[in-house]
Protein backbone atom coordinates (compact mmCIF):
# COMPACT_ATOMS: atom_id res chain seq x y z
CA UNK A 1 0.00 0.00 0.00
CA UNK A 2 1.24 3.77 -1.13
CA UNK A 3 1.12 5.86 1.92
CA UNK A 4 1.09 9.94 1.77
CA UNK A 5 4.03 10.91 3.95
CA UNK A 6 3.62 14.22 4.82
CA UNK A 7 6.14 16.80 5.63
CA UNK A 8 7.68 16.91 9.31
CA UNK A 9 6.32 19.82 11.38
CA UNK A 10 9.15 20.08 13.86
CA UNK A 11 12.78 19.88 14.42
CA UNK A 12 14.53 19.01 18.10
CA UNK A 13 18.23 19.74 17.28
CA UNK A 14 20.13 18.25 20.61
CA UNK A 15 22.73 20.24 20.13
CA UNK A 16 24.83 18.35 22.86
CA UNK A 17 24.35 15.96 25.51
CA UNK A 18 26.62 17.79 28.05
CA UNK A 19 24.82 19.14 30.92
CA UNK A 20 25.72 20.59 34.27
CA UNK A 21 22.70 18.37 35.82
CA UNK A 22 22.27 14.84 36.42
CA UNK A 23 18.47 14.68 37.01
CA UNK A 24 18.07 10.97 37.35
CA UNK A 25 15.12 10.74 34.61
CA UNK A 26 17.35 12.24 31.73
CA UNK A 27 15.79 11.39 28.58
CA UNK A 28 18.97 11.61 27.12
CA UNK A 29 20.56 7.90 25.96
CA UNK A 30 22.55 6.57 28.24
CA UNK A 31 25.89 6.22 26.44
CA UNK A 32 25.85 9.72 25.76
CA UNK A 33 27.66 11.55 22.76
CA UNK A 34 30.84 13.19 23.65
CA UNK A 35 31.59 16.77 22.60
CA UNK A 36 34.24 15.91 20.16
CA UNK A 37 31.74 14.39 17.46
CA UNK A 38 29.44 17.00 18.25
CA UNK A 39 27.98 18.36 14.88
CA UNK A 40 29.68 21.54 13.88
CA UNK A 41 28.17 24.90 12.96
CA UNK A 42 28.64 24.71 9.30
CA UNK A 43 26.30 21.03 9.54
CA UNK A 44 24.00 22.70 11.85
CA UNK A 45 23.45 25.53 9.13
CA UNK A 46 23.30 22.82 6.92
CA UNK A 47 20.55 21.17 8.21
CA UNK A 48 18.21 23.83 9.47
CA UNK A 49 18.16 24.97 6.14
CA UNK A 50 16.94 21.75 5.08
CA UNK A 51 14.77 21.32 7.83
CA UNK A 52 12.72 24.47 6.41
CA UNK A 53 12.85 23.45 3.11
CA UNK A 54 11.42 20.40 4.02
CA UNK A 55 8.33 21.73 5.66
CA UNK A 56 9.96 21.90 8.90
CA UNK A 57 7.90 25.06 10.79
CA UNK A 58 9.34 24.48 14.15
CA UNK A 59 12.73 24.08 15.67
CA UNK A 60 13.48 23.61 19.37
CA UNK A 61 17.05 24.02 20.73
CA UNK A 62 17.72 20.87 22.91
CA UNK A 63 20.32 19.20 24.31
CA UNK A 64 21.52 18.12 27.13
CA UNK A 65 22.06 22.21 27.86
CA UNK A 66 22.17 23.85 24.21
CA UNK A 67 23.72 27.11 25.94
CA UNK A 68 27.28 24.83 26.36
CA UNK A 69 27.13 25.68 22.51
CA UNK A 70 29.17 28.95 21.99
CA UNK A 71 27.31 29.31 18.50
CA UNK A 72 23.79 29.41 19.64
CA UNK A 73 23.11 32.81 18.78
CA UNK A 74 24.46 32.04 15.19
CA UNK A 75 22.34 28.89 14.98
CA UNK A 76 19.28 30.66 16.30
CA UNK A 77 19.72 33.41 13.91
CA UNK A 78 20.14 31.02 11.48
CA UNK A 79 16.77 29.03 12.14
CA UNK A 80 15.24 32.60 12.12
CA UNK A 81 16.23 33.57 8.84
CA UNK A 82 15.45 30.05 7.41
CA UNK A 83 11.71 31.22 8.87
CA UNK A 84 11.39 28.47 11.46
CA UNK A 85 10.09 29.20 15.02
CA UNK A 86 12.59 28.89 17.50
CA UNK A 87 12.31 27.44 21.32
CA UNK A 88 15.07 27.13 23.36
CA UNK A 89 14.31 24.67 25.82
CA UNK A 90 17.26 24.70 28.71
CA UNK A 91 18.13 24.47 32.19
CA UNK A 92 18.99 27.92 32.89
CA UNK A 93 22.40 26.97 34.42
CA UNK A 94 24.37 28.44 31.84
CA UNK A 95 24.65 32.25 30.61
CA UNK A 96 21.88 34.81 31.84
CA UNK A 97 20.33 37.87 30.32
CA UNK A 98 23.39 39.29 28.29
CA UNK A 99 22.61 35.74 26.05
CA UNK A 100 19.33 36.05 25.92
CA UNK A 101 19.31 39.58 24.95
CA UNK A 102 21.22 38.50 21.75
CA UNK A 103 19.03 35.42 21.07
CA UNK A 104 16.07 37.34 21.23
CA UNK A 105 17.80 39.88 18.72
CA UNK A 106 18.65 36.57 16.61
CA UNK A 107 15.08 35.90 16.46
CA UNK A 108 14.35 33.27 19.18
CA UNK A 109 10.41 32.97 20.01
CA UNK A 110 10.33 31.16 23.01
CA UNK A 111 11.93 30.12 26.60
CA UNK A 112 11.57 26.98 27.48
CA UNK A 113 13.14 26.23 31.52
CA UNK A 114 13.02 23.72 33.73
CA UNK A 115 12.63 23.47 37.41
CA UNK A 116 13.21 19.94 39.14
CA UNK A 117 11.00 21.61 41.56
CA UNK A 118 9.56 24.80 43.04
CA UNK A 119 11.86 24.84 45.94
CA UNK A 120 15.71 25.06 46.45
CA UNK A 121 16.12 21.75 48.52
CA UNK A 122 14.06 19.38 46.08
CA UNK A 123 15.26 21.24 43.02
CA UNK A 124 19.23 20.75 43.75
CA UNK A 125 18.46 17.22 45.46
CA UNK A 126 16.63 16.10 41.85
CA UNK A 127 19.05 17.82 39.76
CA UNK A 128 22.17 16.89 41.35
CA UNK A 129 23.84 20.11 41.70
CA UNK A 130 23.99 22.69 44.43
CA UNK A 131 23.31 26.39 43.99
CA UNK A 132 21.40 25.01 40.40
CA UNK A 133 17.76 26.93 42.12
CA UNK A 134 19.82 29.96 42.49
CA UNK A 135 20.70 30.29 39.03
CA UNK A 136 17.01 28.86 37.64
CA UNK A 137 15.64 31.53 39.21
CA UNK A 138 18.00 34.39 37.93
CA UNK A 139 17.58 32.85 34.51
CA UNK A 140 13.89 33.42 34.62
CA UNK A 141 14.52 36.67 35.77
CA UNK A 142 16.46 37.35 32.78
CA UNK A 143 13.86 35.94 30.64
CA UNK A 144 11.46 38.27 31.74
CA UNK A 145 13.95 41.37 31.44
CA UNK A 146 14.59 40.49 27.79
CA UNK A 147 10.64 40.07 27.19
CA UNK A 148 10.66 37.13 26.13
CA UNK A 149 7.62 34.59 26.53
CA UNK A 150 8.30 31.86 29.37
CA UNK A 151 7.37 28.01 29.86
CA UNK A 152 8.41 26.25 33.43
CA UNK A 153 8.65 22.63 32.78
CA UNK A 154 8.44 20.77 35.61
CA UNK A 155 9.18 17.11 35.52
CA UNK A 156 6.96 15.30 38.15
CA UNK A 157 6.47 11.51 39.60
CA UNK A 158 6.17 9.98 43.17
CA UNK A 159 8.98 12.14 45.00
CA UNK A 160 7.76 15.82 44.34
CA UNK A 161 4.57 14.96 42.52
CA UNK A 162 2.53 15.63 46.21
CA UNK A 163 3.71 19.93 45.53
CA UNK A 164 2.01 20.10 42.25
CA UNK A 165 -0.24 22.88 43.79
CA UNK A 166 2.70 24.86 44.65
CA UNK A 167 4.25 24.44 41.33
CA UNK A 168 1.53 26.20 39.59
CA UNK A 169 1.95 28.82 41.95
CA UNK A 170 5.43 29.05 41.42
CA UNK A 171 4.98 29.26 37.67
CA UNK A 172 2.52 31.86 38.06
CA UNK A 173 5.32 33.76 40.62
CA UNK A 174 7.85 33.62 37.97
CA UNK A 175 5.47 35.47 35.23
CA UNK A 176 5.55 32.05 33.30
CA UNK A 177 2.36 32.23 30.58
CA UNK A 178 2.57 28.45 30.02
CA UNK A 179 3.44 25.34 32.61
CA UNK A 180 4.02 21.82 31.41
CA UNK A 181 3.82 19.62 33.99
CA UNK A 182 5.11 16.28 32.48
CA UNK A 183 5.11 12.78 34.26
CA UNK A 184 8.72 11.20 33.94
CA UNK A 185 8.35 8.55 30.80
CA UNK A 186 10.27 5.42 31.52
CA UNK A 187 13.37 5.38 29.22
CA UNK A 188 17.09 5.64 29.83
CA UNK A 189 18.00 6.54 32.59
CA UNK A 190 14.54 7.21 33.85
CA UNK A 191 13.57 3.41 33.60
CA UNK A 192 16.84 2.38 35.54
CA UNK A 193 15.14 4.51 38.27
CA UNK A 194 11.40 3.93 37.81
CA UNK A 195 11.10 2.13 41.15
CA UNK A 196 11.68 5.29 42.67
CA UNK A 197 10.12 7.42 39.97
CA UNK A 198 6.56 6.08 39.20
CA UNK A 199 4.15 7.32 41.27
CA UNK A 200 1.16 5.38 42.81
CA UNK A 201 -2.25 5.94 41.64
CA UNK A 202 -3.80 8.13 44.57
CA UNK A 203 -0.80 10.00 44.40
CA UNK A 204 -2.04 10.69 40.74
CA UNK A 205 -5.67 11.14 40.90
CA UNK A 206 -5.10 13.79 43.81
CA UNK A 207 -2.42 15.80 41.35
CA UNK A 208 -4.56 15.52 38.28
CA UNK A 209 -7.64 16.83 40.33
CA UNK A 210 -5.38 19.73 41.76
CA UNK A 211 -4.59 20.77 38.17
CA UNK A 212 -7.84 20.68 36.61
CA UNK A 213 -8.68 23.31 39.32
CA UNK A 214 -5.78 25.52 38.79
CA UNK A 215 -6.44 25.22 34.89
CA UNK A 216 -10.18 26.35 35.32
CA UNK A 217 -8.94 28.85 37.99
CA UNK A 218 -5.84 30.64 35.97
CA UNK A 219 -7.53 30.42 32.50
CA UNK A 220 -6.08 33.09 30.02
CA UNK A 221 -3.50 33.59 32.89
CA UNK A 222 -1.59 30.80 32.75
CA UNK A 223 -1.92 27.72 30.39
CA UNK A 224 -1.11 24.45 31.89
CA UNK A 225 -0.04 21.32 29.60
CA UNK A 226 -0.67 18.36 31.64
CA UNK A 227 1.20 14.72 30.36
CA UNK A 228 0.14 12.04 32.52
CA UNK A 229 2.10 9.01 32.55
CA UNK A 230 0.92 6.44 30.63
CA UNK A 231 1.82 3.71 32.92
CA UNK A 232 -1.79 4.36 34.99
CA UNK A 233 -3.61 4.80 31.99
CA UNK A 234 -5.63 1.90 29.78
CA UNK A 235 -4.41 2.97 26.05
CA UNK A 236 -0.69 4.15 25.30
CA UNK A 237 0.16 7.36 23.83
CA UNK A 238 0.18 8.22 20.62
CA UNK A 239 4.08 8.13 20.78
CA UNK A 240 5.38 11.59 18.87
CA UNK A 241 1.84 11.43 16.97
CA UNK A 242 2.85 8.08 15.28
CA UNK A 243 6.29 7.34 13.73
CA UNK A 244 7.96 9.52 11.35
CA UNK A 245 4.87 11.03 11.10
CA UNK A 246 5.44 14.83 12.19
CA UNK A 247 9.10 14.90 14.05
CA UNK A 248 12.53 14.63 13.09
CA UNK A 249 14.93 14.56 15.71
CA UNK A 250 18.56 15.10 15.01
CA UNK A 251 21.46 13.89 17.96
CA UNK A 252 24.80 15.81 18.70
CA UNK A 253 26.47 13.93 16.45
CA UNK A 254 24.10 14.10 13.40
CA UNK A 255 22.13 10.80 13.94
CA UNK A 256 18.60 11.45 12.67
CA UNK A 257 15.64 9.49 14.18
CA UNK A 258 11.77 9.54 14.83
CA UNK A 259 12.19 10.04 18.26
CA UNK A 260 14.94 11.25 20.65
CA UNK A 261 14.98 7.44 22.55
CA UNK A 262 14.78 5.58 19.04
CA UNK A 263 18.39 4.81 18.55
CA UNK A 264 17.62 1.73 21.13
CA UNK A 265 15.82 0.14 19.37
CA UNK A 266 18.00 -2.85 17.80
CA UNK A 267 18.69 -3.51 13.54
CA UNK A 268 17.82 -0.40 12.87
CA UNK A 269 20.65 1.86 10.90
CA UNK A 270 19.45 5.61 11.54
CA UNK A 271 20.83 7.56 8.63
CA UNK A 272 23.46 10.56 9.59
CA UNK A 273 22.73 13.88 8.51
CA UNK A 274 26.60 13.84 7.42
CA UNK A 275 26.27 11.39 4.89
CA UNK A 276 22.25 12.06 3.67
CA UNK A 277 19.54 14.96 3.28
CA UNK A 278 17.30 15.28 5.56
CA UNK A 279 14.29 15.09 2.68
CA UNK A 280 16.39 11.39 1.75
CA UNK A 281 16.20 10.64 5.57
CA UNK A 282 12.46 11.31 5.50
CA UNK A 283 10.72 10.04 3.19
CA UNK A 284 13.44 7.12 1.99
CA UNK A 285 15.42 5.95 4.79
CA UNK A 286 14.33 2.12 6.06
CA UNK A 287 14.88 3.33 9.78
CA UNK A 288 12.12 6.61 9.15
CA UNK A 289 9.90 3.67 7.13
CA UNK A 290 10.12 1.13 9.26
CA UNK A 291 7.11 1.55 11.92
CA UNK A 292 5.43 4.71 9.24
CA UNK A 293 1.69 4.21 9.01
CA UNK A 294 -0.14 1.11 10.61
CA UNK A 295 1.29 -1.89 7.80
CA UNK A 296 3.56 -3.00 10.51
CA UNK A 297 1.24 -3.52 13.10
CA UNK A 298 0.23 -7.40 14.63
CA UNK A 299 -2.63 -7.81 16.69
CA UNK A 300 -3.74 -6.75 18.73
CA UNK A 301 -3.14 -3.47 16.89
CA UNK A 302 -4.01 -4.52 13.03
CA UNK A 303 -7.81 -4.48 13.57
CA UNK A 304 -7.89 -2.28 16.55
CA UNK A 305 -10.29 0.74 16.13
CA UNK A 306 -7.71 3.15 17.62
CA UNK A 307 -4.69 2.20 15.38
CA UNK A 308 -4.66 5.53 14.00
CA UNK A 309 -5.27 6.90 16.95
CA UNK A 310 -2.43 5.85 19.04
CA UNK A 311 -0.59 4.24 16.29
CA UNK A 312 0.49 1.25 18.45
CA UNK A 313 2.19 3.31 21.17
CA UNK A 314 5.44 3.80 21.70
CA UNK A 315 8.21 1.76 19.90
CA UNK A 316 10.60 2.28 22.14
CA UNK A 317 8.62 1.10 25.27
CA UNK A 318 7.49 -2.10 23.32
CA UNK A 319 11.37 -3.00 23.12
CA UNK A 320 12.02 -1.88 26.64
CA UNK A 321 8.98 -3.91 28.15
CA UNK A 322 7.98 -6.31 25.75
CA UNK A 323 11.31 -7.56 24.32
CA UNK A 324 10.09 -6.73 20.92
CA UNK A 325 9.69 -3.01 19.21
CA UNK A 326 7.24 -4.26 16.84
CA UNK A 327 4.97 -5.63 19.38
CA UNK A 328 1.69 -3.57 20.72
CA UNK A 329 3.27 -0.79 23.64
CA UNK A 330 2.44 -3.07 26.74
CA UNK A 331 1.15 -0.06 28.64
CA UNK A 332 -2.20 -0.97 26.32
CA UNK A 333 -4.79 -2.90 28.48
CA UNK A 334 -5.04 -5.54 25.66
CA UNK A 335 -1.35 -5.86 25.26
CA UNK A 336 -0.46 -9.81 25.99
CA UNK A 337 2.59 -8.37 27.65
CA UNK A 338 0.48 -5.79 30.22
CA UNK A 339 1.43 -7.62 32.66
CA UNK A 340 5.20 -6.20 32.83
CA UNK A 341 3.22 -2.60 33.96
CA UNK A 342 0.80 -4.06 36.24
CA UNK A 343 4.41 -5.62 37.77
CA UNK A 344 6.19 -1.96 37.78
CA UNK A 345 2.75 -0.44 39.31
CA UNK A 346 2.92 -2.78 42.03
CA UNK A 347 6.38 -1.73 42.85
CA UNK A 348 5.44 1.90 43.28
CA UNK A 349 3.57 0.78 46.45
CA UNK A 350 6.91 0.11 48.29
CA UNK A 351 9.48 2.55 49.54
CA UNK A 352 11.05 4.30 46.97
CA UNK A 353 15.27 2.86 46.51
CA UNK A 354 17.74 5.87 46.32
CA UNK A 355 18.15 7.62 43.06
CA UNK A 356 21.05 6.35 40.46
CA UNK A 357 22.48 9.88 39.06
CA UNK A 358 23.64 10.52 35.57
CA UNK A 359 26.49 10.51 34.79
CA UNK A 360 29.66 11.73 32.20
CA UNK B 1 -1.14 39.00 35.38
CA UNK B 2 -4.69 39.74 34.53
CA UNK B 3 -6.90 37.70 32.04
CA UNK B 4 -7.61 39.41 28.58
CA UNK B 5 -11.13 39.63 28.53
CA UNK B 6 -12.26 40.62 24.80
CA UNK B 7 -14.54 43.11 24.32
CA UNK B 8 -16.42 45.10 21.04
CA UNK B 9 -13.74 48.07 21.89
CA UNK B 10 -11.00 46.63 22.43
CA UNK B 11 -7.68 46.79 19.61
CA UNK B 12 -6.47 43.69 19.42
CA UNK B 13 -2.98 42.86 17.52
CA UNK B 14 -1.35 39.21 17.32
CA UNK B 15 1.12 38.70 20.20
CA UNK B 16 4.97 39.40 19.30
CA UNK B 17 6.12 36.08 19.95
CA UNK B 18 3.37 34.21 17.64
CA UNK B 19 3.91 33.86 13.79
CA UNK B 20 1.05 34.15 11.72
CA UNK B 21 2.13 33.15 8.45
CA UNK B 22 1.14 31.43 4.91
CA UNK B 23 3.44 27.94 4.30
CA UNK B 24 4.61 27.70 0.76
CA UNK B 25 4.98 23.92 1.72
CA UNK B 26 1.97 22.91 2.90
CA UNK B 27 0.00 26.05 0.79
CA UNK B 28 -2.18 27.32 3.80
CA UNK B 29 -2.17 29.42 6.58
CA UNK B 30 -0.28 28.51 9.98
CA UNK B 31 -0.36 30.06 13.52
CA UNK B 32 2.70 29.15 15.34
CA UNK B 33 3.24 29.66 19.17
CA UNK B 34 5.38 28.37 22.09
CA UNK B 35 5.80 24.21 21.31
CA UNK B 36 2.36 24.76 19.71
CA UNK B 37 1.24 24.27 15.81
CA UNK B 38 -2.35 25.68 14.56
CA UNK B 39 -3.78 24.94 11.71
CA UNK B 40 -6.46 28.04 11.34
CA UNK B 41 -9.23 27.20 9.06
CA UNK B 42 -10.63 29.31 6.03
CA UNK B 43 -12.70 31.25 8.83
CA UNK B 44 -9.94 31.70 11.41
CA UNK B 45 -7.80 32.90 8.72
CA UNK B 46 -10.41 35.75 7.34
CA UNK B 47 -10.54 37.17 10.82
CA UNK B 48 -7.18 36.97 11.99
CA UNK B 49 -5.82 39.13 8.85
CA UNK B 50 -8.35 41.79 10.50
CA UNK B 51 -6.64 41.58 13.49
CA UNK B 52 -3.93 44.58 13.36
CA UNK B 53 -3.59 46.29 15.89
CA UNK B 54 -5.83 49.30 14.60
CA UNK B 55 -9.31 48.00 13.87
CA UNK B 56 -11.42 47.12 17.31
CA UNK B 57 -12.91 44.36 17.65
CA UNK B 58 -16.31 45.51 16.87
CA UNK B 59 -14.85 47.05 13.67
CA UNK B 60 -13.64 43.55 12.42
CA UNK B 61 -16.77 41.97 13.28
CA UNK B 62 -18.55 45.69 10.70
CA UNK B 63 -15.90 44.20 8.41
CA UNK B 64 -17.37 40.45 7.79
CA UNK B 65 -20.68 41.18 8.20
CA UNK B 66 -19.96 43.41 5.00
CA UNK B 67 -18.46 40.71 3.74
CA UNK B 68 -20.99 37.73 5.03
CA UNK B 69 -24.09 39.45 4.14
CA UNK B 70 -26.12 35.90 4.99
CA UNK B 71 -24.89 35.89 8.52
CA UNK B 72 -26.78 38.29 11.20
CA UNK B 73 -24.50 40.60 12.87
CA UNK B 74 -24.86 39.62 16.42
CA UNK B 75 -24.04 35.56 15.00
CA UNK B 76 -20.94 36.92 13.40
CA UNK B 77 -19.63 38.85 16.69
CA UNK B 78 -20.39 35.96 19.04
CA UNK B 79 -18.56 33.36 17.01
CA UNK B 80 -15.44 36.53 16.52
CA UNK B 81 -15.72 36.59 20.12
CA UNK B 82 -15.50 33.34 21.10
CA UNK B 83 -12.55 32.44 18.76
CA UNK B 84 -10.40 36.00 20.00
CA UNK B 85 -10.94 34.88 23.34
CA UNK B 86 -9.68 31.44 22.64
CA UNK B 87 -6.86 32.93 20.87
CA UNK B 88 -6.43 35.24 24.16
CA UNK B 89 -6.20 32.36 26.72
CA UNK B 90 -3.53 30.75 24.56
CA UNK B 91 -1.38 33.63 25.22
CA UNK B 92 -1.86 34.41 20.92
CA UNK B 93 -3.34 38.03 21.26
CA UNK B 94 -2.39 41.48 22.91
CA UNK B 95 -3.88 44.00 24.02
CA UNK B 96 -3.21 47.49 22.87
CA UNK B 97 -2.25 49.61 25.48
CA UNK B 98 -3.11 52.77 23.32
CA UNK B 99 -6.12 52.41 23.16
Amino acid sequence: MIQRIDPPLALLAELSHRCPLRCPYCSNPVELERASSELSEAEWRRVLGEAARLGVLQVHFSGGEPMVRRDLEALIGAASEAGLYGNLITSGTLGGERELAAFARAGLKHVQLSFQDHDREGNDRIAGLAGAHARKLAFAAAVRAVGLPLTLNMVVHRQNLDGVSSMIDFAVEQGARRLEIAHVQYYAWALANRAALLPTRDQLDAATEIVEAARARLRGILAIDYVVPDYHGVRPKSCMNGWARRFINISPSGRALPCHAAEIIPGLDFPSVRTASLEEIWYRSAAFNRFRGTDWMAEPCRTCERREIDWGGCRCQALLLAGDAARTDPVCALSPDHFVVEAALAEAKRAPPAFVYRRF
Amino acid sequence: MARLMVSASDVLKIAPHIVFRFDDTRQRWVMMAPERLMLPDEQAVEILKLVDGKANVGEIVDALAARYTGAPRELIAKDVTAMLQDLADKGCLAGDPAH
